[in-house]
């Protein structure tokens, strides 16, 4: 056995230099991918991206061989699989219990869950430049196929608010990892949020006309909504700001309390 | 050097940490003993900020853990080696915490060796590793940044003989070279053999700290001698108070200078001078006596 040679005689060292946020978060990024859940959760995207395309050019009706059809058809699946991408990559921590080592080597726990919530940005981001131009892809192909004219029907600021709509998707994940820290509850408090709640709300609007006026206001998901499909009036907007509030930004807030406070055993 | 402060963990009205504090000393390994639930692991996730303290406070080189700018570096950390993603290699592992550190690359493969993982090994994920695979993993994450003081929780668990003979090579090693060690363990013997000083921890309290020489004094000595009643006669004369052992030596509570001092003085020839067995289990299991699930029994 070569000499390895540890040497810990050097009580004070000078001038260690910090941990930068930067390898946190190219850190955070490899953790994302480095497990086998992990790699397919991300193999996944690009999966089902694929999967939407062949199957809009396939079923589809000629007349809605748009691009919006494909950037919508790409996207929806998205925004249930970006948002467990972001949950897992905080839960893991609690869930995996490796934040023993992690909370340790950065005993910062802001700094983790910020470099986590860039790097769940980045991948969503990354992910949606790909899903634009598989849909684009799909467009050409799809409208060649069918001999229709090639609809280019998503301006920029269109396409802008799409990825908005996805990162809020995306920042509920994060919300709801920090909030529950540990995987199963916050997978299961996602399909409550996303599935459960704008169905319940949507009953209720259905059979109370008073709630029917308010839902923009209180269905966090509604009022999402607009973003994927078209253009906001202003009011619209402040249904998002407000809904963005209430549900996003203060259970966050709470959340990452909890993660500042919590014992990580 | 760590330092602890009046550390204290309650959590209502159960204190789990009660009012604790020593120091644990540049070039020595201290042994932070104390049966099951006696509050070491909460202690030692104190010292690196993972719990808050109720109160008190403690310092790794002078300054709070969360203050140090690349911990991994100055302070070695293992608390649970099982506490990985089971999906990642141990090199994965390794190499994220060398990322984390901002090592060299080459660190990852140095320490693999120096903690024995063979590189087929090391690509295994680590839900397939068995606990002496971990706990060296986990004394691997510890040691990669090259710190000047270790914190580990039980770091023989899951080792097998020639495993705990390793750890406590490297641990002495380490320490010989000016390393601070501090280790918790729930086996005496083996705390008996690697630690420098011991701090002996019951229901959260501190019941016994000082080094290891003084436990071992304090065990009292055997002694043998072919004409027995001579020697026992030699000690009573000297003040020594004396009985006699099941398998007939001679045990006093005087250290083992004293005994042999009063031998050479009345010219008896010892065939056995040692501190008697199972000193610090002694000690350990009375002082923690009220503490431990099996009080009728002890």
């Amino acid at each position: 056995m070569t000499a390895i040679t540890i040497d810990p005689a050097r009580e004070e060292r000078i001038a260690v230099p910090h941990v930068p946020l930067n390898r946190v978060i190219q850190v955070e990024l490899r953790k994302m991918f480095d497990t086998r859940s992990g790699f397919w959760l991300m193999a996944s995207i690009v999966i089902i991206a694929l999967l939407t395309t062949v199957g809009v050019v396939a079923f589809a009706p000629d007349t809605d061989l748009t691009y919006y059809t494909f950037a919508k058809a790409i996207g929806f699946p998205m925004t249930v699989v970006l948002p467990m991408i972001a949950i897992l990559s905080i839960t893991g921590e609690w869930s995996q219990r490796s934040g023993l080592t992690t909370f340790t080597l950065v005993p910062h726990r802001d700094r983790i869950i910020l470099a986590k919530t860039l790097s769940s940005v980045a991948v969503a981001v990354t992910s949606m430049l790909f899903a634009f131009a598989i849909g684009a892809l799909g467009n050409v192909v799809g409208t060649a196929i069918a001999g229709t004219e090639m609809v280019w029907d998503v301006s920029l600021a269109r396409g802008a608010n799409i990825v908005l709509g996805s990162l809020l998707c995306l920042l509920t994940g994060t919300m709801l990892g920090m909030l529950f820290r540990s995987s199963a509850g916050a997978l299961v408090a996602f399909f409550v949020y996303a599935f459960l709640l704008p169905t319940v709300s949507g009953v209720l609007a259905s059979i109370q006309d008073r709630f029917r006026d308010l839902q923009p206001w209180v269905d966090f998901n509604y009022a999402q909504g607009a973003l994927f499909s078209g253009t906001l009036t202003g009011e619209q907007w402040a249904n998002v700001a407000v809904t963005t509030a209430t549900w996003l930004v203060l259970p966050a807030l709470l959340g990452l309390r909890l993660v500042m406070r919590s014992e990580v055993k | 050097m760590i330092t602890i402060d009046s550390l204290s963990k309650k959590y209502g009205a159960h204190t789990v940490v009660d009012d604790i504090s020593f120091v644990a000393r540049t070039g020595r390994v201290t042994g932070f003993l104390g049966p099951n639930g006696a509050g070491k692991s909460t202690s030692m996730r104190m010292m690196v900020g993972l719990t808050s303290p109720t109160s008190g406070s403690a310092s790794i080189l002078g300054r709070r853990f969360a203050d140090l700018p690349n911990p991994g570096v100055e302070v070695g950390v293992m608390l649970d080696a099982s506490a990985q993603h089971a999906g990642r290699t141990g090199r994965e592992i390794l190499t994220i915490a060398q990322r984390m550190m901002g090592l060299p690359a080459h660190r990852v493969a140095e320490t693999l060796e120096l903690v024995g993982l063979t590189e087929t090994e090391a690509d295994r994920r680590v839900g397939n590793f068995s606990l002496g695979m971990r706990q060296r993993l986990g004394v691997a994450t510890a040691l990669i940044g090259d710190p000047s003081v270790l914190i580990l929780d039980e770091p023989a668990n899951g080792l097998d003989p020639a495993g705990i003979r390793w750890m406590r090579d490297l641990l002495r090693g380490y320490a010989n070279k000016g390393g601070t060690v501090l280790l918790s363990s729930h086996l005496l013997h083996e705390v008996e053999v690697i630690a420098d000083d011991i701090v002996m921890i019951g229901n959260g309290k501190i019941v016994w700290q000082g080094s290891k020489t003084e436990v071992l004094g304090a065990a009292g000595t055997v002694a043998r001698a072919p004409d027995m009643f001579a020697l026992r006669r030699a000690l009573e004369a000297s003040g020594v108070q004396t009985s006699v052992t099941d398998d007939g030596a001679i045990r006093t509570d005087a250290d083992s200078t004293r005994v042999g001092r009063a031998a050479l003085a009345a010219g008896v020839a010892l065939t056995e001078l040692r501190t008697a067995h199972g000193g610090l289990e002694d000690m350990f299991l009375e002082l923690t006596a009220n503490t431990q699930r099996e009080r009728k029994a002890a």
